[in-house]
């Protein structure tokens, strides 16, 4: 976890070294983040965020109004009707249940209402699956929400603080969500960092209520009618803050580095510089990227490797130049893309991004178990020209693309 | 528009210029009948002219009523229906207070959201925690009966302090008509159509407010705004209570129902005169009929007012009438006497106004 942080930073904040679930690591992020308001539904695998979440309020810990609603429909339609009448709030769902509050998402970007969602990632049904890959978020990808991929349970408690400040920023007013691997991050338990006095969070991501919202002496109407005369502009409003977002978040991140000691940027990247290959995936699987990359350096291939943290904004014209002198950039994709040109759907967005071919493979389907070797193998075969670019193949699958 | 427009003589509601007046002494309208809702509604509108509702729709009458007895501080959430792409088409509005649209099915857990938060901001002191803040739902019935079902009961479930205004025109009459859990047996709409082989819909309506007050919730209540000043009343006590209310209110629909305009009012008055909409209200479990009726008119005085309805053979009507009599029996039973009157053949369907 320490590797994430940059090389010695001042840090202002004094804090102590716990160990947490990355559940359990944003449930305490929430807390510090004093949301007014929580709605929350079981599924799993992010359900101890919201079971913790239920103690600290019950424990008269966090002072705010949990509501246990009777769906991920309602529980986002809850934080909308929160986040609308000016209360900071908090939801956290995984894949069935993010497909049940979908009608909402978009309605929560065209309001511009600062949600911060947690999402402990998992696949979608059928066959039924609990366990862990990014099918869930990838599918809102089109909806104008900010996506945070965290690969530890520090860098989910971290982002999740950052996400309010970035989302109430007068600039953005946006709904953001932080996603980080169901159970090999939402299950594990690893060493963080947290502040010692929690009021410092407060201190850096203060609630700004400047967002429009629901006051009886200044009455607004939220979600009115956008005939096609209008709907355009108005939804083009929301298009703009989140491209605009992109300097917000990497202000913000600075900013928490100042703070905290952490930064993140908008992807990480592990001896890159020099790289004929780069290995981009996202989540916790970046830790095994990282060690093909060094196991591939020791025998002589100049490798490296690349984490996608913030999706959306898509940080375009950062990575065309971070990538742009690697030879082969191979894109471990941890969500299908059914049916599309490259399966991976971050490869379809790399090579749109690179504008030529890149290297597609998926792993981790359904939570299927892979390890450093298997990565090795695949990168060998991108390397000894095994595998073509421009197809996608499989990592782990019996009778896959091999 | 010219300051001597239409609406010249209508104050809008502006904030910090707030006069009551006495506009409506419902007692002395009703002498005698009505002492229960013997209060002042306000002159000021909160519900503004210029909406795009159909001709001679009950949907103003009731959100206008509502928001006089509601008074501005109040926040309304506003399924999708008829009344809300009917008074929010930006950049104008009808609406005086704050309001908001998310989506269809969802009236309940965004009113649960919006009512939790005022609490929290109220203890944050955010907002003044002595200041009372109405947070009311106004939904259609496929809002509330059908794709709502789920988010209202659990805003009754947890006993959300929300007024829940259910305007019932017996189907999905914005989107052409379709049929409801709560369009009744025997009306034709273009999901369930009067065919050779189907008279209509063939189902009979969900008793919303039966199913509220089995949530165990302070006060449920249907009304009808053909009596405005039960409807008011109704809305005044919803606003007392402490904890979710439900109020039932049926609402006269013109394409949809196919009556003349001009009868939008007389044929929610036959709803009422024929038992087939019974004003009634339950109060912490207590159940009353707030408006009885001595003597019916038969059903098919309301039926026949109404193009849904043409089609059915005497036989079918006969069957709705019987229907009728015996939710009025059960009514009588449950109240211990007869608040409801049998058929009185010698009523004239349509009884002359002075």
């Amino acid at each position: 976890m320490t590797a994430q942080a940059l090389a010695p930073v001042e840090k202002k904040v004094a804090q102590r070294r716990i160990a947490l679930t990355g559940n359990h690591a944003v449930a305490l992020a929430v807390k510090m983040c004093r949301p007014e308001v929580i709605a929350a539904y079981p599924i799993t695998p992010q359900t101890p965020v919201v079971e913790k979440l239920a103690e600290y309020v019950n424990n008269g810990e966090l002072d705010a109004e949990y509501i246990p609603v009777e769906s991920e429909h309602s529980a986002m339609s809850a934080v909308i009707g929160a986040s609308a009448a000016g209360a900071r709030t908090f939801t956290e769902t995984s894949s069935q249940g993010l497909g049940h509050m979908y009608e909402n998402l978009p309605i929560a970007v065209g309001m511009r209402l600062p949600i911060v969602m947690g999402m402990a990632v998992r696949t979608y049904s059928a066959p039924i699956n609990v366990w862990g890959d990014y099918s869930d978020v990838m599918s809102m990808r089109e909806l104008g929400w900010i996506i945070y991929i965290a690969q530890s349970a520090q860098e989910a408690f971290d982002t999740v603080i950052q996400a309010y400040r970035v989302a109430e920023d007068s600039r953005v007013h946006l709904p953001a969500v932080v996603a980080y691997d169901g159970f090999w991050t939402s299950h594990v338990l690893q060493p963080l960092d947290v502040p010692e006095d929690e009021e410092e969070v407060m201190r850096f991501a203060p609630i700004t209520r400047s967002w429009v919202r629901l006051d009886v002496d200044n009455p607004a109407q939220l979600g009115a009618v956008g005939t096609p005369e209008w709907y355009w502009e108005v939804r083009w409003q929301a298009v703009e803050a989140l491209r605009e977002s992109q300097k917000v978040i990497e202000e913000v991140d600075e900013e928490f580095g100042k703070w905290f000691g952490r930064r993140y940027g908008l992807f990480r990247t592990h001896r890159t510089e020099d790289a004929e290959l780069v290995v981009v995936t996202y989540g916790s699987l970046y830790g095994l990227a990282k060690k093909v990359a060094d196991r591939l350096r020791q025998e002589g291939v100049r490798a490296g490797a690349l984490r996608l943290r913030v999706i959306r904004p898509w940080p375009g014209d950062q990575l065309k130049k971070a990538l742009e002198a690697a030879e082969k950039v191979f894109v471990i994709d941890r969500a299908i893309n059914h049916g599309a040109y490259l399966q991976g759907p971050m490869a379809m967005e790399l090579a749109a991004t690179l504008q030529r071919p890149v290297y597609s493979a998926l792993a981790t389907i359904g939570m299927r178990a892979i390890d450093s070797d298997m990565i090795y193998e695949a990168a060998l075969k991108v390397l000894k020209g095994l595998w073509a670019p421009n197809q996608t193949y499989t990592i782990g699958l019996r009778g896959g693309y091999e | 528009m010219s300051s001597g427009g239409r609406f010249a003589k209508i104050p809008v509601y502006i904030r910090g210029n707030y006069l009551v007046k006495t506009a409506i002494k419902a007692a002395e309208e009703y002498q005698g009948q009505y002492e229960y809702a013997n209060f002042e509604l306000p002159d000021e509108e909160l519900f503004l002219p210029g909406h795009g509702l159909c001709a001679s729709c009950t949907i103003g009458v009731i959100a206008r009523h509502m928001l006089k007895v509601f008074g501005p501080d109040t926040v309304v959430i506003n399924p999708t229906g008829c009344a809300e792409v009917s008074t929010v088409v930006y950049p104008r509005t009808n609406w005086g207070v704050p309001w908001i649209h998310v989506a269809f099915g969802n009236g309940g857990s965004v009113a649960s959201g919006i009512e939790a938060a005022i609490k929290a901001l109220k203890r944050r002191g955010v907002i003044d925690p002595g200041r009372r803040i109405n947070v009311v739902v106004f939904a259609g019935d496929g809002g509330t009966a059908d794709i709502g079902f789920q988010a209202l009961s659990g805003m009754f479930e947890r006993g959300h302090k929300v007024i829940y205004v259910m305007y019932d025109n017996e189907g999905y009459m914005n989107t052409g008509i379709q049929r409801s859990g709560t369009t009744p047996f025997g009306a034709s709409a273009t999901t369930s159509p009067a065919g050779k082989k189907v008279p209509g819909n063939v189902t009979h309506k969900k008793p919303m407010a039966a199913i509220a007050a089995a949530h165990g919730i302070p006060y449920v209540a249907t009304a009808n705004p053909a009596y405005v000043h039960d409807m008011v009343y109704k809305f005044k006590k919803a606003m007392e209570v402490d904890g979710p209310s439900f109020i039932h209110v049926l609402q006269s629909c013109t394409p949809g129902w196919r009556f003349e305009p001009k009868y939008a009012i007389r044929v929610l008055e036959l709803a009422t005169e024929t038992g087939y909409w019974v004003n009634y209200e339950i109060e912490r479990g207590e159940f009353r009929v707030t408006l009885p009726v001595p003597r019916r008119k038969h059903v098919k005085c309301f039926l026949q007012l109404q193009g849904r309805f043409r089609h059915l053979k005497p036989e079918e009507v006969e069957y709705i009438q019987k229907v009728i009599d015996r939710d009025v029996e059960e009514i009588n039973r449950v109240v211990g006497r007869e608040v409801i009157g049998p058929v009185d053949p010698s009523l004239p369907c349509l009884t002359e106004r002075k």
